[in-house]
């Protein structure tokens, strides 16, 4: 196989099964995605969305249903796993328990026919790159969780394939230990500038390490889009669900007006930006916690009245639950001390009021 | 997996009482004081008490007897202590026995584990077949050698079904003879062995995560490296034990030799010569003789297995997260 | 690696070409598939030809008998007084089951939940009698049961099957016991539950299908039990399995038609109990001598 490439791109992907009770299941419908030389790609969504679905497939440890996938000319889809040359680093990292470190690290070596002589000094440089020096000679039982982790990804990299791909590997480790592999990820992949496809239900994860994100649901891809891009103008609901924008509320259309929505609630008024085509007098909103502010006064666009109910202190700020009087629940992050009971008053610009067309 | 602990269990009051309520002798005082210590440190933990009906089950019927027998085989009706090993090693029906009975084990064996292997790693993913396959191979083990015995005299006698199909064929000239002979023995061995065998290995085979082979494959493994280099090596010690378990098994062979082959000479097993002493020649002291024998060669037999699976399988037994 | 300007195609060479080609992976598994079906069919037709036989009138070296008859099975009742030996079966075996269990599942509690000085040892002496065959220890243990003028009586017999029996329910008890939440045992004390008051009322009925489990097994093995019976029975304390072996050893004398249709009723009530108890378990559990956990398993 070719050992680097200029794009990789997957047409219509296609998987389905039949599940238990006869009825054929899509876990991946027409995925249609291109993928750059050097890229980091996250796949990005809940469990059952059909991310590690659609890295099977680019793996070839899954056939597909339908489309294909072609590497620069070549159509890889038809060819066994062992024939494609990408590395895969799985979420319980799968190492050779009867295997050494170096030897687990060495076996696609081996598999490739390279010399035991020549094997040692790539083995060697893997393992410098992950910072595991000295533990050749250990078996993987003895090694902790963060180190079988490192030792998955130099298993990976050192056949120098011309794409990596990663299915959760950070979802076994504790918090501590997730954010400094997540750095070394990073690190690793500015070193050797490989295509990489990371699969994760961790927003936190995709935003930092993806070039783009692949937000997808019930095997449907919902956004492709720089990180930026999905965390400000998330595509649909679910997708600003998905990236944390909490408050999603039920609203009637009041008018429309060039991209601007007036909108009304119980017992309040607010003006929104359009995202999607609505259709019918009823939209949905959603906001983020961090853009609604505690306003100083009571009149202006966009205020809110209600009553603190629940407060839960995270040290710099608080997470704030504030009630209006028509019963709407708003989840406020504010940097100033609030008592429950106390009566507030809410802002939130217009433009970070995203209006999407109301759920069935 | 460990439970609470013998905390857990009754707390009972030391024994002797406050140590100092009472004037004692020194030696009283003393046990006391070990009493209350112990009681302290390490209060009975009465449950322990039900394992104990099993253990002294065990002692009693299994241990007591295999140990009295070794010690009558050193005390014959005549001669010194050692007569009967002598006496089994010298008679000419009695130590030909050995090499009769490993003749057909060890055939037998390595045929029902070799031919095992590879059908339960071709069957290690999970579908209706391995139920149905399973399911129908437990018969031939639950319904036992004596009646794959009879079963053999009818089928493969030289009036059975089996005869007449070879004669269909024209394959058949009247000479091939499988029963009342070793290779009755032989067959009814492969018979009940190998479903065991095959299933022993078959749970062995699908206790090994298949996302080990996933990830060989993704470095460039194909389906013999991916047996070659994981399955094999991570299958070797459950490999040596199922040898030694069939071997154990293949070994003891009783009714068959009798009814399906020739018990006064080519399929004359250790195990008759154990019976006739017992049974026939109330020798009890050689039975067990005979019987101490024969758990001997099985012993030998099965270290020289469990040394050559570590003398070519260099790695570590257990694996995974330690 | 450590170069990054290694990207030139010479630095790893490309993957070998497949080895093998569809046509030897094809002829393997056709091989294996013959070699199954061929074993499973020997199996079948020769259960078959001692069902033929025991209903044959004669039948003399052709296909099939030349006339049909059920008389075999009422001469073969009557001679080898089945009817007896049958109940000595009952016995036995209910016997051995009741027994394993009593003293089986306190033991696979206690070396399930508790740790203690030598609880390898004990579960190194509860394993051997599952791994070393019944002849090996049943001519030590003959022996010792007919100096102690048990030999040949039914109590005798049953001894000496609990021996493997025994086991075998500790065996099969542990992962049940084990699988059980030890929470709900200290809840249950909390609650004020002594040691059987707490095994009645909580244990106990969790541990039911286990138990249901354990006895099935126990039972078709026992059944099938050939040489310890054998080697311990007297004339009148043969479990089914011992007298179909003196009928055939017999079978000069005797017509082999009606050792063919003892045959079948041994078959048919081992059969029975073995299709009841692979309702409730595992194929596999009806064998496994010892439970190992299999190696390699992240």
């Amino acid at each position: 196989m070719k050992h680097d490439f200029s794009e990789l791109r997957l047409d219509r992907v296609t998987r389905r099964f039949a599940a238990s009770g006869g009825h054929v299941f899509n876990a991946l419908s027409d995925m249609t995605l291109t993928i750059r030389r050097g890229e980091f790609i996250a796949l990005l969504g809940p469990s059952g969305c059909g991310k590690s679905t659609a890295l099977n497939c680019i793996a070839g440890l899954l056939p597909l249903s339908g489309g294909t996938i072609k590497l620069d000319d070549t159509r890889i889809d038809t060819l066994p796993p062992e024939r494609r040359g990408f590395g895969m680093v799985f979420q319980n990292y799968a190492l050779f328990p009867h295997m050494s470190v170096a030897k687990n690290i060495g076996f696609g070596l081996r598999m490739r026919g390279v010399a035991s002589s020549a094997i040692a000094p790539r083995v060697a440089n893997a393992l410098k790159l992950v910072q595991l020096t000295g533990q050749e000679h250990k078996l993987p039982g003895q090694l902790s969780g963060g180190q079988q982790q490192r030792v998955a990804i130099a298993r990976a990299i050192v056949i120098e394939p011309p794409l990596i791909l990663m299915d959760e590997p950070l979802s076994n480790l504790d918090a501590k230990l997730r954010l400094e592999t997540r750095s070394e990820i990073r690190r690793i992949h500015r070193e050797l500038g490989r295509a990489t496809i990371y699969v994760t239900h961790d927003q936190d994860e995709a935003l930092s390490l993806a070039d783009r994100i692949v937000v997808m649901k019930d095997g449907v891809v919902q956004q492709i889009a720089t990180p930026q891009q999905v965390y400000a103008e998330p595509a649909n609901l679910h997708v600003a669900r998905f990236m944390g924008y909490r408050n999603v509320i039920d609203l009637a259309v009041i008018g429309e007006r060039d991209g601007r929505v007036a909108l009304e609630g119980p017992d309040f008024r607010l003006s929104g930006t359009r995202k999607l085509p609505l259709a019918g007098a009823r939209a949905a909103v959603a906001i983020r916690p961090e853009e609604i502010t505690i306003a100083g006064a009571s009149d202006g666009d966009n205020v809110i009245a209600g009553r603190v109910d629940n407060v839960e202190y995270g040290g710099r700020d608080s997470l704030v639950d504030v009630v209006t009087a028509g019963g709407t629940r708003l989840h406020v992050r504010a940097g100033t001390h609030l008592q429950p009971g106390a009566n507030v008053f809410v802002h939130v610009p217009a433009e970070r009021v995203l209006v999407y067309p109301a759920e069935a | 997996m460990s439970g609470a602990g013998p905390s857990q269990g009754a707390n009972r009051a030391p024994p002797g009482g406050s140590a100092a309520a009472k004037p004692h002798a020194w030696g009283d005082r003393a046990s006391a004081i070990a009493r209350d210590t112990l009681a302290a440190r390490a209060p009975f933990d009465r449950s322990l008490l039900l394992v104990a009906p099993a253990t002294a089950f065990m002692l009693l019927l299994f241990i007591y007897p295999f140990l009295y027998g070794l010690i009558l085989s050193f005390e014959p009706a005549e001669g010194g202590a050692l007569a009967n090993y002598r006496k089994f090693f010298t008679t000419d029906n009695l130590w030909p026995t050995i090499w009769t009975t490993l003749r057909l084990a060890l055939p037998a064996t390595l045929i029902n584990v070799g031919v095992a292997l590879p059908i339960a790693y071709k069957m290690r993913v999970k579908s209706r077949w391995q139920r149905w396959i399973t399911t129908l191979l437990v018969v031939p083990i639950t319904l036992g050698t004596v009646l794959i015995a009879e079963g053999m005299l009818t089928y493969f006698g030289p009036k059975g079904w089996l005869a007449q199909f070879l004669q269909l064929l024209h394959a058949y000239d009247g000479s091939i003879r499988l029963t009342h002979n070793y290779w009755g023995v032989l067959i009814s061995l492969v018979i009940s062995g190998f479903p065991f065998a095959f299933l022993l290995i078959l749970s062995y085979v699908t206790g090994i995560d298949p996302v080990l082979a996933r990830a060989a494959s993704t470095l460039g493994a194909d389906a013999k490296a991916q047996f070659r280099h994981i399955y094999l090596p991570l299958l070797a010690p459950g490999l040596a034990m199922c040898f030694c378990l069939a071997f154990v098994q293949a070994f003891s062979v009783f009714p068959s030799a009798v009814l399906l082959g020739a018990p006064a000479g080519p399929t004359r097993v250790i195990s008759i010569a154990a019976y006739e002493a017992a049974f026939e020649q109330y020798d009890y002291s050689l039975a067990s003789a005979i019987a101490m024998i024969m758990g001997f060669v099985q012993l030998i037999i099965v270290a020289v297995v469990l040394w050559l699976r570590n003398w070519f399988y260099k790695g570590p037994v257990t694996g995974g997260k330690g | 690696m450590g170069d990054t300007t290694a990207d030139s195609p010479a630095s790893v060479p490309a993957l070998r070409a497949y080895a093998g080609t569809p046509w030897s992976e094809r002829a393997w598994r056709a091989l294996l598939w013959g070699v199954m079906t061929l074993f499973l069919v020997n199996v079948g037709l020769m259960i078959a030809a001692v069902a033929t036989n025991s209903f044959a009138r004669r039948w003399l070296g052709t296909w099939l008998p030349q006339g049909w008859t059920a008389t075999w099975y009422l001469d073969a009742w009557k001679e080898f007084q089945l009817g007896s030996v049958l109940w000595v079966t009952v016995e036995v075996v209910f016997a051995v089951v009741f027994l394993a269990l009593l003293i089986g599942v306190p033991a696979a509690y206690t070396l399930a939940r508790r740790s203690f000085a030598g609880k390898r040892a004990l579960l190194l002496l509860f394993l051997l009698p599952l791994m070393v065959p019944p002849i090996t220890y049943g001519i030590p243990l003959a022996t010792v049961l007919y100096k102690a003028q048990l030999g040949g009586t039914l109590a005798g017999v049953i001894l000496a099957n609990l021996i493997p029996a025994a086991p075998f329910v500790i065996l099969v008890m542990t992962p049940f016991i084990e699988q059980i939440d030890p929470n709900l045992e200290s809840a249950a004390r909390v609650f004020g539950a002594n040691t059987p008051r707490m095994f009645w009322h909580v244990l106990v009925p969790l541990l039911a299908p286990g138990i249901l489990a354990a006895s099935l097994l126990v039972l078709v093995r026992t059944i099938a039990l050939f040489e310890l019976t054998f080697l311990t029975a007297g004339p009148d304390s043969q479990t089914l399995v011992v007298a179909l072996y003196y009928a055939v050893f017999a079978a000069g004398v005797r017509a082999p038609q009606s050792v063919d249709a003892m045959a079948m009723i041994y078959m048919a009530v081992t059969l029975v109990w073995l299709l009841i108890a692979l309702r409730f378990v595992n194929p596999t559990q009806l064998v496994s001598r010892v439970k190992e956990h299999p190696q390699g398993t992240l």
